[in-house]
């Protein structure tokens, strides 16, 4: 092995208007090393990542691959340095086959065919070295998402790769595919490759990196061998001060207060519902694990109120609701906070003002003969701004210009001002930092102490678990059997997550 | 080169914007002016004067700005919400035809009843012409901008067929035009002798009220969230289908509204050149005013002026009036590309 680092960074920085998003950071990767970048959301990390990558220009500091200086701003340098990067959102065209997207961008264009032969048998080499089994000439349309992540890192390394840079890579994998990963990560390393792991679950980062790096408010807050710190450290290096874990009061079940019926509902982004039926009690917050796709979404908009079922029904209380729409949710006291707060929950263009009346401006507090009552809403969003803490310069401030966890407060403040009965939690938390975060939970745990159900879905198992009386798990449009608190451990889950014991699931239910 | 979004900018800078769309769109027809072999600044001296620079002058500027108003409204309206009307001149031609067919005698009333009479007529006509591209939108996802752009060429071969047989007037020497509207249902004219109608102060009223309802009503309310995000909208349970039938029925009433004042204020009969492309100046003036009502007034105003003063200014110094055309053109490029700045700057790296 040569003395000069893999990769070497030196004091990058990079502002966006007022916002460091990098601030003189420094660091070299070995070759054969795992680094991780840990910190939070909006810590920096895809920032620094995208420097590298040359798709931002720094404005400050340099980038140099095996003793070379890579030129700013040039994708195609970073890739003939031997860089290769998988991103969150993968890069894919979707109507084409595996080869054909690895292959993609490789000849010149020049060449009327592309030599498929060739390409196949490399492919193939590739995914039996590194076990990354996927077939080539499948198209990707029809893959599953940890496949889809098999064929980019395959892309990478079919470029010839020697630096292999994973952003968030496990945000969209079942735990089994997880360390399906893992395996391959470490295959890579055994052949000389080094590796930057991006993330922000701490039990990835303690399980696969030789070195963690900490980013935070972007500044690069500490550099620990994985060897000798824990999970403790790491967490208050990330977020700045000690975290405490959630502590759950005991169970005070009441009666049930929403039911779902062998309730079936239309597909889309993957797995439509199949004859569910699903009841939430108050007092008690019923948890939904499941991979992305498996009808989650879809339990959600229905819930919410923007999809009907296509058959079965839906109850509250014990009454059928035969007319059920968002408003109809609302009147019946569902409180929704969407998995998607920017497209879903809320008008980005529109005021703090406007967004936290939005739910309830017909009601007479804000309205009357068609008119409304622009002091009444003032009051309400400079009510829920101090409750929820809010920071944000006015209620008069596009709500765009928020931070993630602020405009999260604001929806939760909308959803839960008037207490709720029945709560809607769908990926409450992601993208948000750990103080977000931790606020979330608490809201939702005193939400359930006061006596609302709340259905928590997430893709997050961790939290699942953490806030769960009660845990179900989707697979492709269908419920498993319930587990109460602590009693299915995260390998079972993550099994059932992947279908397995799916039959004998189906018998007990 | 690459779009990065900023936030807003203060109301000042945002009321800088139409100024600098217009102080570049000067610019740019510079060009041309100085092609035509004339002095720019003495063409756009020569515009402003025949724009404003006599009482007469200026008050033919506020009758042409009239049913620009109108138009204008509509389609801020109708943007507003994200409903793409380009077809305000098909509105304002069906209000003229329900006007001279309600207005030549068919309805024996006094003055103060047959008017309002009218004027709920034609609106719902220019309504129920919009609401069929927005069913057409809602129902099947049709194209609203296709729709209402050829509505515009039907309804205009609908009129010539109209002039030509059932509205034709007898006494006409054989001209497409339509019999006089009677004088009860005329809008006096404002300053006795003088072209300006009353329905410049009806424009002004409209465009008061339409700022009541953008900013004071849950109409308003929903209008502006189903434009700015229809899922979101959806989500909290607005109706967004109905909000977008409830605003093709206020833009197509307020289009069609041009053509009522255009034939009872001033014209006194529909013929087939009612409108030189009110419709789709209205276009820019809602852009100009980037959708305010009360923007509208003072967009059309300019927007007039300058047809008005272009005029003028041909007769004087031999440069085609066209320019005026080419100049409210470029004003509605600059301007989208001003609003664009508003929201984005531009990296080139």
């Amino acid at each position: 092995m040569s003395s000069k680092p893999a990769l070497r960074l030196s004091r990058i920085s990079k502002r966006f208007g007022p916002l460091r998003a990098n601030d003189a950071i420094s660091f070299d990767l070995e070759q054969s090393e795992v680094i991780a970048l840990l910190g939070e959301n909006g810590a920096g990390k895809t920032t620094l990542m995208n420097i590298l990558f040359g798709h931002y220009v720094a404005d400050e500091g340099t980038v140099e691959a095996f003793g070379k200086p890579l030129p700013p701003g040039d994708p195609r340098a970073a890739i003939d340095a031997g860089i290769g990067m998988v991103h969150q959102h993968f890069t894919l065209a979707d109507n084409m086959t595996v080869l054909e997207n690895i292959a993609l961008g490789t000849q010149s264009l020049w060449r009327p065919r592309l030599d498929r032969t060739a390409a196949r048998r490399r492919i193939e080499q590739l995914s039996a070295d590194f076990g990354l089994s996927v077939d080539p000439a499948a198209t990707i349309s029809s893959l599953s998402v940890g496949e889809r992540q098999r064929v980019e890192i395959l892309k990478a390394l079919y470029r010839e790769a020697r630096i292999l840079i994973l952003d968030e890579p496990t945000a969209v994998l079942t735990p089994v595919e997880t360390e399906a990963l893992f395996r391959t990560l470490k295959l890579l390393v055994a052949k000389g490759l080094s590796i930057i792991f991006i993330s922000h679950k701490l039990h990835e980062v303690m399980a696969v990196s030789d070195r963690v790096l900490v980013l935070r408010s972007g500044q690069l807050v500490g550099e620990r061998e994985t060897r000798s710190t824990d999970r403790k450290e790491l967490a208050a290096l990330m977020v700045g001060r000690e975290v405490k874990p959630t502590t759950v009061s005991p169970l005070r079940l009441g009666g049930p207060l929403l039911a779902l019926e062998q309730v079936s509902a239309t597909p889309y982004n993957g797995a439509g519902l199949d004859e569910v039926s699903l009841t939430l009690t108050a007092g008690e917050i019923t948890g939904l694990a499941g991979v992305a796709g498996n009808g989650q979404t879809v339990l959600a908009a229905l819930i919410a109120g923007i999809l009907r079922p296509t058959s079965g029904s839906i109850s509250i209380a014990g009454q059928e609701v035969v007319d059920w729409s968002p408003r109809a949710a609302l009147a019946h006291g569902v409180a929704r906070i969407p998995e998607d707060r920017h497209a879903i929950g809320s008008i980005g263009d529109m005021s703090v003002t406007e967004n936290v009346i939005a739910e309830r401006y017909r009601s007479p507090r804000f309205s009357r003969m068609g008119f409304l009552n622009w002091k009444a809403a003032g009051r309400f969003a400079e009510k829920l701004i101090a409750d929820y803490d809010v920071k944000c310069p006015s209620p008069e401030a596009r709500i765009r210009l928020l931070s993630g966890g602020n405009m999260q407060k604001l929806i939760l403040g909308r959803a839960l001002d008037a207490d709720p009965a029945v709560i809607l939690a769908s990926q409450p938390t992601r993208g948000l930092d750990v103080g977000a975060v931790a606020y979330v939970h608490h809201m939702l745990l005193s939400a359930r102490d006061r006596g609302a159900a709340i259905l928590l879905i997430s893709e997050d198992l961790e939290e699942v678990l953490a806030l769960s009386d009660r845990i179900f798990v989707m697979f492709k449009g269908r419920l498993s059997t319930p587990s109460a608190r602590g009693e299915r451990s995260i390998r079972e889950l993550g099994e059932l997550m992947a279908g397995h014991n799916g039959e004998r699931d189906d018998h007990a239910a | 080169m690459r779009l990065e979004p900023k936030p807003s900018p203060s109301l000042a800078i945002t009321l800088l914007f139409p100024l600098a769309a217009i102080g570049t769109t000067l610019v740019l027809t510079s060009i041309l002016v100085l092609a035509a072999g004339a002095s720019p600044l003495s063409v756009f001296y020569l515009v402003a004067k025949g724009a404003a620079g006599s009482q007469f002058a200026f008050l033919e500027t506020l009758t042409r700005a009239t049913p620009l108003i109108f138009t204008g409204l509509a389609i801020a309206v109708a943007f507003r919400a994200k409903l793409w009307n380009i077809g305000a001149e098909a509105q304002l031609y069906i209000g003229g035809v329900v006007t001279v067919a309600l207005g030549t005698g068919a309805l024996p009333l006094p003055s103060v009843v047959l008017v309002p009479v009218i004027m709920v007529a034609v609106m719902a006509a220019g309504a129920l012409l919009l609401l069929g591209p927005a069913m057409l939108k809602t129902r099947f996802g049709v194209d609203e901008v296709v729709t209402t752009l050829l509505l515009n060429f039907i309804v205009l071969l609908f009129v010539s067929m109209l002039l030509e047989g059932m509205l034709k007037d007898p006494m006409g020497l054989g001209w497409p035009q339509s019999q006089k509207v009677i004088a009860e249902a005329q809008l006096p004219r404002l300053i006795q002798g003088k072209r300006l109608h009353y329905g410049f102060v009806i424009a002004l009223a409209s465009a008061v009220l339409i700022w009541v309802v953008m900013k004071k009503t849950v109409l308003g309310y929903e209008m502006r969230a189903v434009g700015l995000n229809p899922e979101g909208a959806r989500f909290v349970g607005i109706l967004v289908d109905r909000t977008l039938m409830k605003t093709a029925l206020l833009s197509g009433g307020l289009a069609a509204l041009a053509g009522f004042s255009e034939v009872s204020g001033l014209k006194g009969n529909l013929t087939l050149d009612l409108s030189p492309g009110y419709g789709y100046t209205g276009i820019v003036v809602a852009m100009l005013a980037m959708l305010n009502p009360l923007g509208v007034i003072a967009a059309a105003i300019f927007v007039a002026g300058i047809f008005v003063g272009a005029d003028a200014m041909s007769r004087a110094a031999k440069v085609s009036s066209y320019i005026a055309d080419v100049m409210v053109a470029t004003s509605l490029l600059t301007m989208v590309v001003a609003i664009l700045l508003t929201r984005f700057r531009i990296r080139w790296r």
